[in-house]
């Protein structure tokens, strides 16, 4: 049998952990985004002002890091964005998403549509 | 001389371990559960609102935002739940069970998704036993076709934050117990949020094959194999 040196045998052992625990390295750098969502879903809305600036802050270090935007981040903010009433970030924020991921363009076009006609209508509030 | 047999075991063990988890994910997988969600390859998912059967008013939104890390790192663009939601609302959808309701040509329509997940909330919270409390979470789902209705897969999962001190299988994740030990004296909700984000990486990250199959985005197959 081979001999295996004792860090190559620690190595071996923890890619069979991170195999059997699914604890590959992420897709996406998720950051403040899940704990923003959670805010968002749980609390009718939250506190918009401060998860978007959380979130643009989030997108900055993302970014530096080289890393990837997890799918409905800049989406979300396009939400925040609008209830706060700036719509051009909003706008901004939904090409963004479109852009990054194509699966998101008909709902995105909708919705950018819509901005077009009516921006009082995305600044509604958030579902109870 | 023992260290040298020490190691050699365990140099076997962590091999055999390879091997076996190789077999029992890739290799020897019995029939496939789910040729329907093979054959459609769905690569965008909406998350529906959760129809609630706990009496926690929080445990949908919860459920809901903890769905999406996993179902995104499993590979799927996953849309954007709260401006869906929000979507829904402008549209006069009031409820998760009217929002169920509409019909997967309707969902395409507006959203433009492959595939939307309906998810129930069978349990959520605090569970009292005898001796002492527990916070669970159980979920049902099914992902369905948005193009041509058909559903392409089922799973259901619980998770509970008293699987620690039982010594059960499947326990955990070091992380997890972290927090509720964290957590357990100042808020159970915050526990609640956590245990609901392991039963949701359960239902939607767990191994395959019962577990949904990777979509497009997901990372390559492990050690080279084909799914």
């Amino acid at each position: 049998m081979r001999r295996l040196g004792g860090g190559a045998l620690l190595a071996l052992a923890a890619v069979q952990g991170a195999a059997s625990a699914s604890a590959r390295p992420m897709l996406y750098e998720w950051g403040a985004y899940p704990e923003a969502l959670a805010a968002h879903l749980r609390e009718a809305g939250g506190d918009a002002a401060r998860q978007a600036a959380r979130l643009e802050q989030q997108l900055q270090r993302t970014a530096a890091a080289g890393r990837a935007v997890p799918p409905g981040l800049h989406a979300h903010l396009a939400l925040l964005h609008a209830q706060l009433g700036n719509d051009a970030k909003a706008v901004e924020h939904l090409r963004a998403e479109k852009a990054l991921y194509p699966e998101s363009a008909r709902y995105m076009d909708s919705l950018l549509a819509n901005t077009r006609r009516q921006p009082a209508d995305a600044a509604a509030e958030a579902p109870k | 001389m023992s260290r040298v047999l020490r190691g050699a075991a365990m140099t076997l063990a962590v091999a055999l371990g390879g091997l076996l988890g190789g077999c029992a994910t890739v290799d020897k997988a019995p029939a496939d559960p789910w040729p329907a969600l093979r054959e459609a390859r769905p690569t965008s998912v909406l998350v529906l609102p959760p129809v609630n059967d706990s009496p926690d008013v929080l445990a949908p939104g919860s459920v809901m935002a903890q769905a999406v890390l996993p179902l995104a790192e499993r590979g799927y663009y996953v849309f954007p739940v709260a401006l869906s939601n929000e979507t829904l609302r402008l549209n006069g959808v009031q409820t998760p069970r009217d929002a169920q309701d509409i019909s997967p040509q309707r969902l395409r329509e507006v959203f433009g998704a492959d595939a939307a997940l309906y998810l129930q909330v069978r349990a959520y919270g605090s569970v009292y036993r005898v001796i002492s409390a527990e916070s669970v979470t159980t979920v049902d789902a099914r992902l369905v076709d948005l193009r041509d209705g058909r559903t392409l897969w089922t799973g259901s999962a619980t998770a509970s934050s008293a699987e620690q001190r039982g010594g059960q299988q499947g326990g955990l994740s070091s992380l997890l117990l972290l927090a509720i030990i964290e957590q357990v004296a100042s808020n159970f909700s915050d526990l609640n949020q956590e245990v609901a984000g392991a039963a949701m990486r359960r239902l939607l990250a767990g191994p395959s094959p019962r577990g949904l199959l990777p979509g497009p985005r997901g990372p390559p197959p492990r050690s080279g194999a084909r799914p």
